[in-house]
């Protein structure tokens, strides 16, 4: 049945999504626009390539329209700005990745969960943000450097606090 | 091409290499203490994400998705393509037998074990909440918390030592973990659910989960899932060990 291939995509379209917002009101929504999406053009859907990878496109595309709206690719630039000149000088615990993903721009917080949460290859990524894969590769650079510098409070006082002790 | 490059190191972290290529990596990490540490933390960085987020998966989906449909704007262009692939049913029938799945209690334990090891095996300084210095206490506190004596299986013979246990919460109520190492660092972890329904026995299942492989199974009152980020087949014999020890 067709729209079982699709049914069976929603409980990980709302995990990615629920990433990508932060918000489970937000991300059904977005999983809500992006399966009325997938409905309607489902003819466009090449029988044997992937539909995972598609419906993601989808998504991508249903997502960045909303940050348009929204007008939030502005918002993420300022915040990269202010971020940047303040370091955090509290440490940041594991469960603080959620707050440290918010504070990624878009582009690359959809890189670093479509590769290291969904586990698409490359290509897939590619393909779904319609970027070619060396895009792909240094928005994934950045974004795991940029989450690491965030998460860092706790890392940098660990391993001082190790040399110490030896 | 001898170079190392860093999207080999990203694909490595990604688990995205060929063998021959991960071998490669491997060996230039043996001696890039940096290098290694880079792929060691967006390794953690994947595995948070997804340990962050998994329980998404296991939600009820809303009712508004199960009745989305395409557009009404569209309908008197897309209702003769749509009604000839039934896509005119909307989506609701369909997820309602895939929850129906979900709900099964079987179906949920490989996913919740995976779930807590890929939150626990990476923890460096508190892996488990009581020590396997304490072995009697952790089994007696775990089994008056499950309210089912519980039996703690021995590894040695494979190598692994117990590192200790802990207390989870489960669907429906506590679950205990065990974790145990071998001197590589590799970690394994049995999952133990008390079951309210009917007590019954299941074969062995495999489930993947991601990176993490899970066997799990049923008896009478207790359900388990032994889980670790390895091979199948090594899994497999790990798990038939510990089957027959718990089923002498």
């Amino acid at each position: 049945m067709d729209s079982a291939e699709i049914a069976a995509h929603i409980p990980r379209l709302r995990r990615y999504a629920r990433a990508l917002t932060g918000d489970s009101h937000r991300a059904d929504d977005l999983v809500q626009d992006t399966l009325e999406r997938a409905l309607a053009k489902f003819h466009l859907w090449r029988r044997g390539s992937d539909m995972r990878a598609w419906m993601f496109a989808i998504m991508h595309n249903v997502f960045i329209n909303q940050l348009k709206a929204r007008r939030e690719f502005a918002l993420d630039d300022a915040e990269q700005a202010g971020l940047e000149g303040a370091p955090r000088s509290d440490p940041m615990e594991m469960r603080d990745l959620d707050a440290a993903l918010r504070r990624l721009p878009a582009e690359q917080r959809e890189v670093l969960l479509l590769v290291g949460m969904e586990q698409l290859s490359y290509a897939e990524a590619s393909q779904a943000l319609d970027v070619p894969i060396g895009t792909v590769m240094s928005r994934l650079s950045r974004g795991r450097e940029r989450l690491r510098a965030l998460m860092s409070g706790a890392n940098v006082t660990t391993t001082t606090n190790l040399k110490v002790i030896k | 091409m001898s170079t190392i490059t860093e999207t080999d190191l990203h694909a490595f972290a990604d688990w995205q290499l060929d063998e021959a290529r991960r071998l490669r990596v491997e060996a230039h990490l043996a001696q890039h203490a940096e290098a290694a540490e880079n792929v060691r933390v967006w390794r953690e960085q994947n595995e948070v994400l997804r340990a962050l987020y998994n329980p998404v998966l296991n939600e009820p989906v809303p009712q508004r998705l199960l009745a989305a449909r395409a557009p009404r704007a569209r309908w008197p262009y897309y209702a003769l393509a749509a009604g000839a692939m039934g896509l005119s049913f909307g989506l609701g029938w369909v997820v309602h037998g895939y929850q129906a799945e979900q709900s099964i209690a079987t179906a949920t334990l490989p996913r919740r074990a995976a779930v807590a090891y890929a939150v626990y095996a990476p923890e460096v300084r508190h892996p488990v909440e009581v020590g396997a210095e304490q072995q009697d206490h952790l089994v007696k506190w775990l089994s008056k918390r499950l309210g089912h004596e519980l039996k703690v299986p021995i590894l040695t013979q494979q190598g692994f030592e117990l590192v200790g246990g802990r207390l989870l919460p489960g669907g429906s109520g506590p679950v205990a973990q065990f974790m145990y190492q071998d001197s590589k660092g590799q970690r394994i972890t049995l999952y133990v659910s008390r079951r309210d329904a009917e007590p019954r026995d299941t074969a062995f299942r495999f489930s993947q989960e991601d990176k993490i492989a899970v066997f799990y199974w049923i008896d009478g009152k207790l359900g388990y899932a032994l889980s670790a980020e390895m091979g199948r087949a090594r899994l497999l014999a790990v798990a038939t060990v510990v089957y027959r020890q718990l089923n002498p």
